[in-house]
């Protein structure tokens, strides 16, 4: 009890450091000092009759959703002892791992650097400054030659990477047997199979109604459409961020899911956002940076070629570059096992002092980037709002998709949960694709990678990223893969070969997410 | 097989199901003798059918799928059984041609002002002030003294021809097309084809709803079945068109012969009005609902309806009414930052080839549903409010859905019985709906 006691204190003390200093806790003064004018504040009873007007004017309620979002963001308690590491990350091979493979990709991106004779960074003359600020909401207009470059990852790279972690503790030398684990993730994580999914994620039971089911067409709204809206309207005028989380479990209507995800989020578009999306704006504008090249060939390969997403083309442009260029994101990084590559200032390697993160962000781009963004902009249109949602979409979640990291959200876990709850739900089908040399897992990463964006057709990917910021997790990612697997398994177990298992999951725009995930684990 | 395959036509003795026992005049085929002038999806459509067999040459046939030349040349001069069925009728330009569509809305309008009032008159704006050139000249020059600075947009009537479709901010810009015009006039052979009155100057509509910096209009597809009494069905299908470059009105400034994005597109020698990238109706409606919530899109599609049959009223006396005619309309609408719709033509062809496989399927669907409501296999009781991806939008009088819950009763509140862009779910309503083909069991 003592033990519990002591780390709510850490955990508030910690919540209390972040917040003080923020914008929010100077406005809360400001509210507070301006308050005093007012009638109903006595000084007999000053104490709360401010909080009762702080309470009252809906400020409290801002309060509680700031700390509600760094509730979300806080590492798991640690021993005091722990030194910073195992915050990122607890486990030391897959520290290892991580940091092996962040050196391949800085390697790939020097040499691409060292073979063009593109600087990592170079500040554009004053008439590029010119020309680009008079594009900026066009910049898809560009025809760039992007041929040189090259991405410096593909998904299928960092594939390899995961499955050729070993847990030195841990020997898994057994041949296939029943019991062994027939996938290609060789280490062994906590992940949860379905009954531990259903205690988890009742809300995707059978007998509760949710959005991307029972919202049909032919499913008379009264019965619960209508409710569900009701009750959507009130979480959004009562702005209250867990309530919001709690509600998007069940889907957000699509006419304020922007709003409610905004709320999870607390995601604002206060002028002090709208200043700091000013501020990495003219960043871009004043410094060219190697990685933009990279962020434009992605665009153009992945987003611009999408039946749906091509007409946002210009505001994928406007988010990543200044994403690049966010040197707030780096924050992320304390509770994330990647760590941000350094550069040197021309001439002085190994100079400590002169080192630089690179990109400013830490965050290089890989081939598919760009799609974390793309069913965002379905929902934002201000860039600044659209950016700040981004963010924080990538600093809570997407950020765990490529590192190496033992967290239950990370892609490792998604992995092996995957390769899991297959092998345990349709063993015949997993033993046969692996026989024929199919490995589901190498046709499923690409979706989990992306969290299926690009993939499922618009509003079904929206109703699945609900049930992921619903239940604060990327598990579901893993599951919706292990349904579709079972969804057509008996087209799957006619193939014979890795090429034709592609061609039978190569189409997914017609899947209904909501469904499938219901009957995998409930029915 | 039992039934034609694609290419060979095997002909039947024409015989005819016995009259479906709830409507006895309705008398159905099994057989159906089709021609066919076009070579995309209606001609798949049609093959595809069970019980249609294609006439090639000169025989008799129970329905044809005309393009609008043939009709003006052979269908005065047809005699047709009461059971054939043709797909134009006879001057369907009333509504297409743009001069006479807007003639005729501006007189159905001034109608309606004068015998319900001002108030029911308004609901006819929704096509952007035009003048017909060069009858209305000098009404078109007193208006756009009026608004200095606008945009104006010159369209030929008929079809984009030569020049085609330009914009222009200064009467000097079109001091030149005038001259023009009447050089031409002088000097060619008068065809009727090309009547003095060819073009209409319209006002431009400089604040379009924007996607991603992009301007885009809407295809909608509405079949008439009959002008008196007025029957018109709406899709739920249809999609929307992006144009390829962001939108801007900086390029007018330029002379008037530099044609701006959207016009570029239209006179270019290969403008086909399909390619381009498109968004199916569904995918619009609901990232317009995302962005203003549902009810500001309910009312946008509420206005929308109200262009339909607003636009087909004001033809209905003038339409020569046939009951061998059925019509699919493609109309065109151009949605504005304030999200007020603007009809800016209906097209009596409108374009059945396929850009995609997604908009082949589209396609498909809509001509098979289109030849289910028209039914010449005589399966409908003529009862129906929604017919596959159809729903009845008029029936000599709107047409409701019928939800009738607490609330709704007694007010006087009721939900128009259209669901453009809405989910449509046809496979399962025909399944319930109809019988299966003569000699085909239910799949």
């Amino acid at each position: 009890m003592m033990e519990e006691g002591a780390d709510l204190s850490v955990t508030i003390a910690q919540i209390v450091h972040r917040l003080k200093g923020a914008h929010l806790h100077s406005q809360l003064e400001k509210q507070a000092r301006e308050c005093l004018h007012r009638p109903e504040i006595k000084l007999e009873s000053l104490k709360e009759d401010v909080r009762s007007f702080l309470k009252a004017s809906g400020w409290e309620r801002k309060l509680q959703n700031a700390v509600y979002r760094e509730l979300h963001i806080l590492p798991p308690p640690g021993h005091p002892a722990a030194p910073p590491e195992h915050t990122k990350e607890p486990l030391v091979y897959m520290r290892k791992a991580q940091a092996s493979w962040e050196k391949r990709i800085l390697k790939s991106l020097n040499s691409m650097c060292t073979e063009l004779g593109v600087p990592l960074a170079r500040k554009r003359p004053v008439s590029e400054q010119k020309e680009l600020t008079n594009k900026w909401n066009e910049m898809g207009t560009d025809e760039p030659d992007l041929s040189k470059f090259r991405p410096v990852y593909a998904p299928k790279d960092f594939l390899e990477v995961l499955i050729s972690l070993k847990n030195p503790n841990y020997d898994c030398r057994e041949g296939l047997t029943a019991s062994s684990h027939w996938g290609l993730i060789q280490i062994s994580l906590n992940v949860r199979d379905i009954p531990q999914m259903r205690e988890a994620y009742p809300e995707l039971s059978l007998t509760c109604s949710q959005l991307g089911i029972d919202d049909h067409a032919h499913i008379p709204p009264d019965l619960f459409e209508s409710e569900h809206i009701r009750i959507g309207k009130k979480v959004v005028s009562e702005q209250d961020s867990a309530a919001a989380q709690q509600y998007s479990r069940q889907g957000c209507p699509t006419g304020f899911r922007a709003q409610l995800w905004a709320l999870i989020l607390n995601a604002t578009n206060e002028p002090e956002d709208i200043m700091h999306y000013e501020q990495l704006k003219a960043a871009v504008i004043h410094h060219d940076l190697l990685v933009d090249n990279l962020i434009y060939k992605d665009v153009k390969l992945t987003a611009s070629n999408d039946d749906y997403y091509f007409v946002f083309e210009d505001f994928l442009y406007q988010v990543l570059l200044c994403f690049s260029r966010d040197t707030a994101v780096l924050e992320h990084f304390s509770y994330n096992s990647a760590t941000p590559p350094k550069s040197y200032i021309q001439g002085k390697t190994g100079a400590e002092e002169f080192t630089v993160v690179y990109p400013p962000n830490g965050v290089i781009p890989f081939h598919g980037f760009s799609m974390y963004v793309s069913p965002l902009c379905f929902l934002y249109n201000e860039p600044s709002k659209l950016y700040s949602v981004f963010r924080e979409m990538y600093v809570r979640y997407f950020f765990r998709l490529h590192s190496i990291s033992s967290s239950p959200s990370g892609i490792v876990s998604l992995c092996l949960q995957f390769e899991r709850l297959l092998q345990n739900h349709l063993p015949q089908l997993f033993y046969h694709l692996q026989a024929i040399g199919a490995q589901p897992l190498r046709i499923a990463f690409k979706w989990m990678v992306r969290a299926f964006s690009g993939y499922l057709s618009t509003d079904q990917l929206l109703l699945l990223w609900d049930r992921i910021l619903g239940y604060d997790s990327l598990e579901i990612v893993a599951v919706l893969a292990a349904a579709v697997f079972t969804f057509r398994a008996e087209n799957l177990m006619q193939v014979t070969s890795l090429a034709s298992a592609e061609a039978v999951l190569a189409d997914l725009s017609t899947l209904k997410v909501m469904p499938l995930l219901q009957v995998f684990l409930f029915a | 097989t039992f039934f034609p395959s694609q290419q060979n036509s095997i002909g039947y003795t024409l015989t005819s199901l016995p009259p479906n026992s709830d409507s006895p005049d309705r008398e159905g085929r099994s057989s159906v003798r089709y021609k066919c002038s076009m070579i995309n999806s209606i001609l798949d459509v049609l093959r595809q059918r069970p019980g249609w067999v294609e006439i090639k040459e000169d025989g008799e046939w129970d329905f044809n799928w005309c393009d609008v030349g043939w009709l003006r040349e052979n269908f005065d001069h047809s005699y047709m059984e009461e059971h054939v069925r043709i797909c134009h009728f006879r001057n369907h330009y009333e509504l297409t041609r743009k001069n006479l569509m807007v003639k005729n809305l501006k007189r159905y309008r001034k109608t309606l002002d004068r015998e319900v009032g001002r108030l029911e008159g308004a609901k006819c704006d929704f096509f952007p002030c035009t003048f017909e050139l060069p009858s209305e000249y000098h009404l078109f020059v007193e208006e756009f003294k009026r608004s200095p600075g606008s945009i104006w947009i010159m369209k030929p009537v008929a079809r984009s021809q030569g020049k085609g479709i330009f914009l222009f901010r200064k009467l000097k810009d079109i001091m030149e097309w005038k001259k023009v015009q009447r050089f031409s006039l002088n000097f060619e052979d008068q065809r009727d084809e090309a009547p003095v009155e060819s073009y209409v100057a319209q006002r431009y509509i400089e604040n379009p709803y924007l996607i991603g910096g992009r301007k885009f209009d809407l295809r909608v597809y509405v079949l008439v079945t009959s002008y008196l009494p007025l029957k018109a069905w709406l899709y739920r299908d249809g999609f929307a068109r992006f144009s390829n470059t962001r939108f801007s009105l900086s390029s007018i400034d330029d002379q008037y012969v530099h044609l701006t994005n959207v016009a570029v597109q239209k006179t270019a020698p290969d403008y086909d009005p399909e390619k381009g990238c498109k968004w199916q109706m569904q995918q619009l409606r609901r990232y317009l609902t995302a962005k203003h919530g549902s009810e500001a899109v309910e009312t946008l599609f509420k206005d929308i309806d109200n262009i339909f049959i607003r636009s087909l009223l004001s033809v209905q006396k003038v339409i020569i009414n046939d009951k061998h005619c059925f019509e699919l309309y493609g109309y065109d609408i151009l949605l504005d930052q304030h999200l007020k719709p603007w009809l800016i033509e209906v097209n009596a062809s409108p374009s059945l080839t396929a850009s995609s496989q997604e908009d082949y399927e589209m396609k498909y669907r809509l001509l098979e549903d289109t030849l289910n409501v028209v039914d010449m296999e005589g399966r409908l009781t003529g009862k129906e409010k929604r017919v596959g991806g159809y729903d009845l939008m008029w029936n000599d009088g709107p047409v409701y859905r019928e939800d009738v819950s607490l609330e709704t009763l007694g007010t006087t509140y009721q939900i128009a019985n259209t669901n453009l862009g809405c989910v449509n779910d046809r496979r399962k309503q025909l399944r319930q709906l109809l019988k299966p083909f003569p000699g085909h069991k239910r799949s």
